[in-house]
Formats: C-alpha cells, sequence, structure tokens
C-alpha cells in the first residue's frame, strides 16, 4: 500500500483529497489528510462580516463534511515536515510515513511582524479582518464606531487576495453612507505600493472609483511601527498617517510547520515550480494554493485552478511519466464595489486584467474590469459554488483552469 | 516606447521602467540612477545585485525582504535611495516595479 499525505484541509487540501480519492485506487493508495481546525472557513467571507453582509454560521462549516470517505481525517497541529526521511510528525509524537505529499499549509497573518501592531490597541481600534475572530471583531466595533479617520492599510506584499483591502474601502464608503454618517468618516487608504491600482488597464478604468467614493490613498508607505498612543502608523521614509479607526491587512506568512521543517523562504513560502506545483527541493512533494511561493495571486481561484493542473501532473508522477508545467497563473476575481455592484477580473502570469466578457466569449453574462449588479450577484453566489462545487472538486461549467484570452480586450502592450 | 539612454535604444515602460531585461548594463543604470538624483556607489550596486538576483529568481520584493536581506538595512536603503527606494532601485537595476494584480 503506497501512502498520500495531505497537509492541510482548507481549500486546496479538500480539493485535492476530493479530486484524487476518486482517481486513486482504493487497494493500492491510501490517502490521509491532517489539520489542526474542526472548521473549514470560506475566508472570502470575512469580508463581509464587518459588514453585517454574511452572518458567522454562513462563512464556516465542519471540515470533515467535505473530505471524501476513503480518506482518513486527522485532528492534529503538525510539528514538523522530514523531507529526507519522508516523514511527518505530528504535535503528539506520532509519525505518519507518506511516499507522495501535498502541502495546502495556506498563509496566515503574521501581525508580530510590525513593531506595535499587536499593542494597547489590537482589536480594540487597530483590527484585521483576514481571520474570522478579527473579522468578528470589527464587525462589533463598526455597529458602535460614531466616525472618524478610518485607514485601511497593507503591510507588505504579497497577501491573500490583494483586492480584498480595496474592497474593504469601497464596502465602507455603502456602509457608512446607508448609516447616514458617511460625512463623520475620513477613509484613508494606504499601500506599500505606487497606488491603489498598479496596473495601467485597472488604473485607467477603476481610478473614477476612487474618486467618486471620496477615498483618500497613501501611496508608497512602507510601515515601521504602530504608535498605539498617538495612534498612528509611521513608515520607514518617515510618512505618518493618524488614525481613529486602523484596519490593517499585517504581513502574510506561510505556516511555522514549513519553517521549522526548513522547507521554505523568508516567509515561511515554499519554492515551488511554478507550471508544474512540483516543490523545487524534493520531488515527492507538491505545493498547492498560499503555502506556495508561486508569483501567483494568493487567492482561493488559483488554488481551484492550480488543482486540476495538480491532479493531472500527481497521476503522471505516480505512472513515472513527465510533469507537465501547465499552471498559467490563473486567477479570476469578483472585486466588491460597494451599493450592490461588483466588479470581476480575470489574469494570470503574463496578462493583466483587461475588459472584455467572461465566461463565454463575446456573451459573457459577466463583464470584465466593469462595474455591474450581475458581478455582484456572481460573488454573492459564489458562496454556494465554493461550498457545494468547488471543495467537492465537481468543475464549474465553462470556466478552465488556464486562462482564455478569447473573448477579452487585448491589445499589444509592453509588459 | 523607445528610450535613448547611455547611446541605445532601450524598450522602456511609460514610467520609464525597463520592459526587456537584457538590454540593461552598467551605464545604462548610471543613467537612469542620473535622472533619478542618486550617484551609484558600492553600496548601491550591492543592493542592485540583490534585487536582479531575487528578479531573475521570481522572487516578488517588499522593502522589508530588502531589509532583512542582510545586503542592506531598511534605514540605509531609504538613504541609498531616497524617497521611494523600491521603485528607484527596481528602476536603476533595470527590472519591474512591484506590482499587485490590478
Amino acid at each position: 500500500m503506497q501512502k498520500l499525505l495531505i497537509l492541510g484541509a482548507g481549500t486546496g487540501g479538500t480539493m485535492m483529497a476530493n479530486h484524487l480519492r476518486s482517481k486513486l485506487d482504493k487497494n493500492e493508495w491510501e490517502m490521509t489528510i491532517v489539520d489542526q481546525e474542526k472548521t473549514h472557513y470560506y475566508q472570502p467571507g470575512f469580508l463581509f462580516l464587518p459588514f453585517d453582509i454574511y452572518k458567522p454560521s454562513q462563512v464556516k462549516k465542519s471540515i470533515k463534511k467535505f473530505i471524501p470517505k476513503g480518506v482518513n481525517l486527522i485532528r492534529s497541529k503538525i510539528d514538523r515536515i522530514d523531507a529526507d526521511n519522508n516523514k511527518v510528525t505530528l504535535e503528539g509524537g506520532d509519525v505518519l510515513d507518506y511516499d507522495l505529499l501535498i502541502i495546502a499549509t495556506g498563509a496566515h497573518i503574521a501581525p508580530q511582524e510590525i513593531e506595535g501592531m499587536l499593542g494597547s490597541g489590537w482589536h480594540k481600534d487597530v483590527f484585521d479582518f483576514y481571520t474570522y475572530k478579527g473579522s468578528k471583531a470589527l464587525r462589533d466595533k463598526l455597529r458602535e464606531w460614531e466616525g472618524g479617520k478610518l485607514v485601511v492599510h497593507i503591510a507588505e506584499m504579497p497577501i491573500k487576495c490583494p483586492v480584498a483591502p480595496l474592497e474593504f474601502a469601497f464596502l465602507s464608503d455603502s456602509y457608512f453612507k446607508h448609516k447616514g454618517m458617511r460625512d463623520k468618516v475620513d477613509i484613508t487608504y494606504v499601500t506599500p505600493m505606487s497606488g491603489a491600482f498598479t496596473k495601467p488597464k485597472a488604473s485607467n478604468a477603476l481610478q473614477y472609483l476612487l474618486d467618486e467614493k471620496g477615498i483618500n490613498i497613501v501611496g508608497d508607505f512602507n510601515i515601521e511601527k504602530v504608535d498605539n498612543e498617538a495612534k498612528k502608523i509611521v513608515d520607514y521614509g518617515g510618512k505618518e498617517v493618524e488614525y481613529d479607526l486602523l484596519v490593517t491587512v499585517p504581513t502574510n506568512m506561510g505556516s511555522e510547520v514549513i519553517e521549522r521543517s526548513g522547507l521554505g523562504d523568508d516567509l515561511n513560502f515554499i519554492p515551488t515550480n511554478k507550471g508544474s506545483l512540483q516543490s523545487k527541493a524534493h520531488e515527492n512533494i507538491f505545493v498547492i494554493g498560499d503555502a506556495s511561493n508561486l508569483p501567483a495571486s494568493k487567492a482561493g481561484s488559483v488554488a481551484h485552478f492550480e488543482a486540476e493542473i495538480l491532479e493531472e501532473n500527481i497521476l503522471r508522477y505516480i505512472k513515472g511519466e513527465p510533469l507537465k508545467e501547465k499552471f498559467d497563473g490563473h486567477a479570476n476575481c469578483f472585486i466588491e464595489t460597494g451599493n450592490g455592484k461588483a466588479l470581476l477580473i480575470d489574469f494570470n502570469y503574463t496578462h493583466e486584467p483587461v475588459e472584455g466578457t467572461f465566461p463565454l466569449p463575446g456573451v459573457g453574462p459577466l463583464r470584465l474590469l466593469q462595474e455591474s449588479r450581475m458581478n455582484h450577484m456572481g460573488k454573492l453566489a459564489f458562496r454556494w459554488i465554493y461550498w457545494n462545487m468547488l471543495l467537492k472538486g465537481i468543475s464549474i461549467p465553462f470556466v478552465s483552469a488556464t486562462m482564455s484570452e478569447a473573448g477579452k480586450h487585448f491589445e499589444e502592450v509592453e509588459s | 516606447m523607445l528610450k535613448q539612454i547611455a547611446n541605445i535604444e532601450i524598450n522602456v515602460n511609460d514610467e520609464g521602467y525597463l520592459t526587456d531585461f537584457s538590454q540593461w548594463n552598467k551605464d545604462v543604470a548610471m543613467e537612469i540612477a542620473k535622472e533619478e538624483g542618486v550617484e551609484l556607489t558600492d553600496e548601491h550596486w550591492k543592493v542592485i545585485d540583490y534585487i536582479q538576483e531575487q528578479y531573475r529568481n521570481e522572487v516578488p520584493l517588499s522593502i522589508r525582504k530588502v531589509g532583512k536581506s542582510g545586503v542592506v538595512s531598511i534605514k540605509d536603503f531609504y538613504r541609498l535611495f531616497p524617497d521611494g527606494p523600491l521603485k528607484k532601485a527596481t528602476k536603476i537595476a533595470g527590472v519591474p516595479k512591484p506590482v499587485s494584480c490590478i
């Protein structure tokens, strides 16, 4: 009996368990998946929770519900991966051997990386919304907040879902308008990038959103520390931004297991072949989702597209066939713009988001890089798709793993 | 678009970043540095080497990452390339400015 081990039962790990259990012979392959949590969170929902758009019950379900029959689910913390000896040690000391390992341990926020971020203001006037706890605490804060300077901030790249903080700023504008207190709230978006938009097409198409919603932008801001007393964030160049309510996306890092196992880079992300998803250091280790160092977005849609390609490559690896370097960095993201509208973007390693239609060329019904109510409905519908199709490995009609260029308005652009 | 830098035609984007890394050489770097008001010293070259190595390995750059690299402290990075160190240093190094997905 050969052993396939998956570390992490989030979006990527759960999809792989479902994809591979139906493909691998049960008499030849034993499959095990390990996760320390009992709950599977729908992380895109953390954006909506603070604004009372989603209820907590809509963003969490039991991990167990999504693990197929024939896959052993172990609930435990992982101590370390001994890649040279094909062994994983769990927290209690149990050792799991593997022939093939899939690492899907994800990324998480690391507020401790920024001086003062976990200080006296943490979850009082300094919040994250990338954790269930942070997002829910922020909801409670927003319900009673009387207004002032709202600063939406990104510490450094890469982060999960790079558009989420921008969506947060847009949704804040709507939220406070609906509460009749928009005039009491000053919204500033602070980013280490050159601006809210960094790609020429998106800048041209979307700059109006910032003007229309009255969102101030502070770019090139590289945070050095949070000053909890003076309620300001300070950058290495000496710039300062004052806040009454700071909503920050702290540094994102891969799992500490990766660090303890010596398999990651300085942010604990695993060097991975960007086309085949095989680990660069060990040929029987594959990486899916946020745990890798791929130059793609850290987003559920990326893990979803990777899953299809990884399934093929793992089957090839088992048969001793050469792997295909087929993954193109494809991502597909809805961007909430507030007032019941959203944008949709579709891009990959080499193509920036452009205008056009999706998923059917020339038809849509969704429009790329343009605000519409249909896109917003798509974003809300996606939660159902996530729980009922995506995690279970059921493919979504018309949406392919690699990016389609049809129906999109590409022109010759210098990259 | 094309721009005359150090007596050769170089492909650059609207913001003056090289779009073809293979066209980069030290003379090109020195000329871009001059436009940015930076005079290149040994300290600068070490940083440029590091940035180019990260680019070749497809490792995304951030200020804090540069600071942790052991090549230069963040304070010194700001001293060497004032105002927007990463923007300036990448431009001089001939690699793309760090971008997000939109």
